[in-house]
């Protein structure tokens, strides 16, 4: 048990090694930078994998193991602690969250050696490893909001790295501020929970709420809004409709950041949290509705965005928004396990379709645009060969991860029953079509990026393999894009799901439908349609790019209304613009500031300065020298106070008191 | 723990500095310096050695008092004689307060060592008499006492505005003192009001009073009282609609000025609230905390909008005040133990986090003497320490967990949605606004391209400046993370500010106990004073008169 009574030394780790790189990293050269920072990784994922070995040794009642330092924050009856839990979720989060960041650790010797602000990025880097393994390990809302805003924060600061550009000094600020908004939501769901728990440890809510009286569908009680405001936080976070605008705008940082924290770990956050809280969400059959139709919904409309964007970071960035959205659709149907799963699985193979686009752009010398590139594949073999097994991968094909994740929740979305007979069918056909565009877009990017001819000058851009730093961990997370999902394998020729068998203790028996013997002939029908769904993307995008190079370009001018507004991405950042922005400062500086404030209260202030002096100087004429005027003000004086004494009694006491 | 009237030396000691600063040479500059810091620092160690000392944790009532009859009242010979008192005690509301002064009164001698030129004598004089003024407002326990001493804070406040400030300095100063003045007066008039139902000045005694129910004041009065009081502390928070002194002070003010109006003045009035409009009126204050938490999500509203689109960096943060302190009021009038923790909490966060804020731009300010945002931009590549802090007020000011900011601003929204889910939600927009004035300033002034040429040359932070920068970083993060450390402490005090709001309803009586009605000896035995501190009885005189 060395390290479960000690688990503060896991999140504790790259927080020392951001404070050391952020004070003194900067006289420092790159070695020493990298040491520290990818010591301080390397060793916290090492005591992560002893935790989660010594967590396989607990008795299943320690579970959740709870450790609790300090009192953080008290008053009257409210305390948050620093307290840290782990249980099986936990450690699936753990495991991603620790491992892939420290992939992304050694990625980035390579991909930043040439930055300035290197020992910047590094102790920023580290400083999100620190918050994100405090919300996936904190026991309470108030210590996982911590993480939740401090990942927040590293990701604002990450996006704007390279602050001298506008674009990315905006781009920061902006997902900040979108998040903020989700936050908005997360902060009155936290207090709605307390009110109604009297705590907010996340044991205590929990037992507390299984056995309350679950809300009907269509019913607003206390669980349903909570649910609804926590998962305003996740749309925040998670860049679901419609708040996932800040998501494609981050690609702005650099593109490890893009890897670790806007796809494989930081966005995630918002399914860990609906997937942490299930308990509250299943006595929330509307919240659960809401979580499946918005997964549903922002995972179509990001999709069909990623179909012609021709900036290769932007398209992952679309594909992320829309995964992310399979994630709660599964969440929303009640399959967390599924969810959490995908989660996994996709935080392999989109850490290394964005590591991989980032050797792309590295071997391009930093060109973005797939219209400038080509031909690729046999220059850059390594590069190519993994982004084919990722592309594999999301695109579904078993046996890669992405086939088994997905086809998990599909079939789950299909079961559902919450909202009618046929909404699991919709929202089954929904995501089926988005199984079909992910896979026609992300072959459109390999064929444009690897395939075709050359479409850059190849006097100026010298095209060359990344070092090994980078391409290390590309090649281990293919493995893992291909091996990730052979957890759940069995489950489909009625073996046992490994993965949902692991997070049972978390889930319960919330997936008990998935093996049933009944429902696995259905299960094996749905897979066939998802792989060949898959299969008619990838021949679409094989035809349009490869067999008829061209015709893409004519069918956008056939239908340029549609491709203009799918490339300006609805615009929906023009809408909220118009419709949010710009109103609301165009307000605060001409009604509120220069009316209100400067005419408003300040004239009336300074109309009653000006009053005075001009009453002072009218009733200075009455005071003209004359004595006899003065005598008769003094007689008229004095009668009025005779008259008041004599006349109201009720002045007698006031009057009475100058003695 | 030494003997003796302790908060007395606490609150003269900087006056005792004062004078002796009359005695140096007025170009002796660096003497002058080094004399105000160290009084100030030794005022400060005193303050943190004696009140944490002197007021245990989860002690109730007021501490380390001092009580001395002072002036003598009513007509000459009669018996018993009732006084206005030399009351002084601290509890764990006051406590915080009086160590963010000193505290606060350290750092602005510090911002203000190479920024001052002229009448440098004068200016260390005025700002440790400013000490002491607010020190005694937030140790008086004597109604009469405090209005001196709030009175008294006046005159140093005008000159540092008035002498040392920038360009429209005289028009801020003497709308400062105005606004300040409008309230004063109601407030004196409150004051004299209450000593002639109650016949004395003296806090713990009426407070004790109104307790046992040997003093009720009818309905009528205590909302006239009431208001008397609360616009005059209103108007100091600054609560929106009397909140358009406080951006010509802040930007016309020299930088200790700011520090020390926003660090410490603006929490008067929210202290005065807590002091004496809840325990003394706490009927009235239930009728008006609709109205008054309409006016505070109001100002979290509007300031942070206001705040947004201001050009002025320096106007900018004043902005971000008024919508802090509206957190802090809603905080108090929510009722809740927990937002009124929280409201302590945040007076004191606010006061480190903007009085950072304002020794930024103060620094910004002396090496490029302009406020317009427009002249900066890109900062961050010739002074990067200096952009590293302001984000770190920045964060703490916008209310990240882990910073002092986010502690006060959870408990205030946390404890008012309990009672008013409505008020918490409005107020809680504050948090997504306060991200967005701050990072979009924080965006024009250190990110982008440098785009005037002026700025490529600028100095990074000095050795001086990252001293006080690191402490105040320092306490800021301390704050957040270590914050049981000061709410523990809160804790018995604002709990009795609840109870003190939460007695039994009783019926009105007029002014029936006051005029010399017989009383039972329970209730006699009741109303004896707080401490061991021989006072005359309340009773006692009441019925004498």
């Amino acid at each position: 048990m060395l390290i479960l009574d000690h688990l503060w030394i896991i999140p504790l780790l790259p927080l020392l090694g951001s404070a050391i790189n952020g004070l003194l990293g900067g006289k420092w050269p790159n070695k020493i930078v990298n040491g520290v920072a990818l010591g301080a990784t390397g060793l916290s994922f090492l005591f992560a994998l002893e935790a989660v070995r010594e967590f396989t040794q607990l008795p299943p009642e320690q579970i959740p193991w709870v450790q609790k330092y300090f009192t953080w924050i008290a008053a009257g009856s409210f305390r948050a602690g620093f307290d840290l839990q782990i249980d099986q979720l936990t450690v699936v989060m753990l495991m991603v969250v620790t491992g892939v960041g420290f992939l992304i650790h050694i990625y980035s010797t390579g991909y930043m050696a040439h930055e300035g602000g290197y020992y910047r990025f590094f102790s920023y880097l580290n400083l999100f490893m620190f918050f994100m393994l405090i919300l996936v390990m904190a026991a309470n809302y108030v210590l996982l909001f911590v993480g939740w805003e401090g990942v927040g924060l590293c990701s604002y600061l990450l996006i704007g790295f390279y602050f001298l550009r506008k674009s990315a000094a905006d781009a920061g600020k902006k997902a900040f501020i979108v998040n903020r908004i989700g936050d908005f939501g997360f902060m009155l769901g936290m207090f709605l929970l307390f009110r109604t728990f009297g705590t907010l440890d996340f044991v205590t809510v929990f037992a507390k709420a299984s056995p309350m009286q679950a809300d009907a569908l269509g019913q607003f009680g206390t669980l349903t809004i909570a649910c609804l405001l926590l998962f305003m936080g996740a749309t925040g976070k998670s860049a679901q409709l419609p708040l996932y605008v800040w998501l494609p705008d981050a690609m702005e940082g650099p593109t490890p950041v893009s890897a670790l924290i806007h796809a494989a770990t930081m966005v995630t956050a918002g399914v860990y949290v609906v997937a942490r809280s299930h308990v509250l969400f299943v006595h929330a059959p509307t919240a659960m509705l809401v979580v499946a139709i918005i997964g549903c919904a922002t995972a179509i409309f990001a999709a069909t965005i990623g179909l012609v964007q021709t900036d290769i970071k932007k398209v992952l960035a679309y594909s992320t928004v829309s995964q992310l959205g399979y994630m709660f659709l599964a969440c929303g149907v009640g399959a967390f396990s599924a969810g959490i799963f995908h989660l996994m699985t996709h935080a392999f193979f989109k850490a290394l379709l964005f590591l991989a686009a980032g050797s792309v752009i590295h071997a391009m010398g930093g060109e973005q645009d797939m219209r400038h590139m080509g031909g690729l594949s046999k220059k850059i073999k390594w590069t190519y060969v993994t982004m084919l097994t990722a592309t594999l991968a999301i695109a579904g094909f078993p046996p890669f991860a992405g086939f088994f994740s997905k086809d998990s929740i599909l079939f789950n979305a299909f079961q559902s029953q919450n909202g009618g007979p046929n909404t699991g069918h919709i929202l089954y056909a929904i995501g089926l079509l988005t199984a079909l565009l992910t896979s026609f877009y992300m072959f459109r990017l390999v064929f444009l990026t690897f395939f075709g001819q050359p479409r850059y000058d190849e006097h100026h851009v010298h095209v060359h393999e990344s070092p090994w730093s980078m391409l290390g961990p590309l090649v281990i997370l293919a493995v893992l894009s291909l091996v990730g999902g052979w957890f759940a394998a069995p489950g489909m020729w009625g073996g046992t799901d490994y993965f949902s068998s692991f997070l049972q203790p978390v889930f319960g028996g919330t997936e008990s439908a998935g093996t049933e013997v009944a429902s696995r002939s259905v299960e094996l029908t749905l897979a066939a349609v998802a792989v060949v769904t898959a299969l008619i993307g990838f021949g679409i995008a094989f035809w349009l790019y490869i067999k008829q190079p061209g015709k893409s370009e004519a069918l956008a001018k056939s239908m340029r209304g549609v491709y203009n507004t799918l490339l300006n991405k609805y615009y929906v950042d023009e809408f909220y613009s118009a419709v949010v922005i710009q109103p609301l400062m165009w307000i605060s500086t001409n009604v509120l500031w220069k009316f209100v404030d400067v005419e408003g209260i300040d004239g009336t202030v300074n109309g009653i300065a000006t009053g005075a002096k001009s009453i002072g100087d009218t009733v200075r004429h009455a005071q003209s020298g004359n004595t006899r005027s003065y005598a008769v003000w003094v007689v008229i004086g004095a009668l009025v106070v005779i008259a008041v004494i004599f006349f109201w009694p009720a002045a007698k006491p006031v009057v009475g008191m100058v003695r | 723990m030494p003997a003796g009237p302790l908060l007395t030396i606490l609150i003269f000691l900087p006056a005792l500095g004062a004078l002796a600063l009359l005695f140096l040479r007025s170009d002796d500059h660096e003497w002058i310096r080094r004399l105000a810091f160290a009084v100030s620092i030794a005022e400060f160690v005193l303050s943190l050695w004696w009140l944490l000392r002197g007021v245990p944790l989860g002690s109730t009532g007021y501490k380390l008092e001092e009580f001395h009859p002072w002036i003598a009242l009513g007509p000459h010979g009669a018996a018993p004689q009732t006084y206005i008192n030399y009351h002084l005690g601290v509890d764990g509301i006051s406590l915080f307060l009086v160590l963010l002064t000193t505290f606060l009164t350290v750092v602005s001698i510090l911002c203000s060592w190479n920024s001052i030129e002229k009448r440098v004598k004068e200016f260390f004089i005025a700002i440790l008499l400013l000490e002491v003024g607010v020190v005694g407002v937030f140790l008086s326990l004597d109604l009469f006492l405090f209005f001196l001493f709030w009175e008294v804070m006046l005159i140093p406040m005008y000159f540092l505005i008035g002498i040392w400030g920038h360009e429209r300095r005289i028009y801020a100063a003497i709308k400062f003192v105005l606004y300040t003045m409008a309230g004063s007066i109601l407030m004196l008039v409150g004051i004299l009001w209450l000593y002639n139902a109650t016949g004395t000045f003296d806090l713990p005694s009426i407070q004790n009073a109104l307790q046992t129910g040997a003093l009720a004041l009818p309905r009528g009065t205590e909302t006239l009282l009431f208001l008397a009081f609360f616009v005059a502390f209103a108007i100091k928070v600054p609560l929106f609609p009397f909140h358009t002194w406080l951006p010509d002070a802040h930007v016309e003010a020299p930088t200790a000025g700011s520090v020390m109006l926003a660090g410490v003045l603006l929490k008067m009035g929210t202290y005065g609230m807590i002091r004496f409009c809840l325990p003394l009126f706490p009927d009235a204050s239930h009728r008006f905390a609709p109205a008054i938490a309409v006016l505070a999500i109001i100002g979290i509203i509007y300031g942070a909008l206001v705040a947004l689109v201001q050009p002025n960096l320096k106007k900018l943060v004043a902005y971000s005040s008024v919508s802090h302190l509206g957190f802090v009021v809603l905080g108090i009038f929510a009722f809740h133990i927990v937002s009124v923790q929280g409201a302590v909490f945040q007076m004191l966060a606010h006061g480190i986090s903007t009085g950072g804020l304002f020794l930024l731009v103060g620094m910004l300010y002396d090496r490029r003497h302009t406020f317009e945002m427009s002249q900066f931009g890109g900062l961050a590549t010739p002074m990067p320490r200096l952009a590293a802090f302001f984000l770190f007020v920045a964060l703490s000011s916008l209310g990240l967990p882990m910073l002092n900011g986010f502690v006060g601003e959870f408990l205030i929204l946390l404890g008012t949605y309990q009672v008013h889910w409505n008020w918490a939600a409005w107020a809680a927009t504050g948090v997504i606004l306060s991200a967005c004035y701050l990072l979009w300033s924080y965006q024009r002034v250190f990110f982008g391209e440098m785009t005037v040429e002026k700025n490529r040359t600028l100095p990074d932070a000095s050795a001086r400046e990252r001293w006080i920068l690191v402490t105040m970083a320092v306490i800021t993060l301390w704050m957040g993370l270590g914050s049981v450390f000061i709410t523990g402490r809160t804790a018995a005090a604002s709990q009795s500010v609840i109870d003190q709001m939460t007695r039994p309803p009783r019926a009105y009586d007029a002014l029936a106990p006051l005029r010399g009605a017989p009383r039972t000896a329970a209730a006699k035995a009741l109303t004896a004073p707080t401490s061991a501190v021989d006072k005359p009885n309340l009773v006692e005189r009441l019925g004498s008169r």
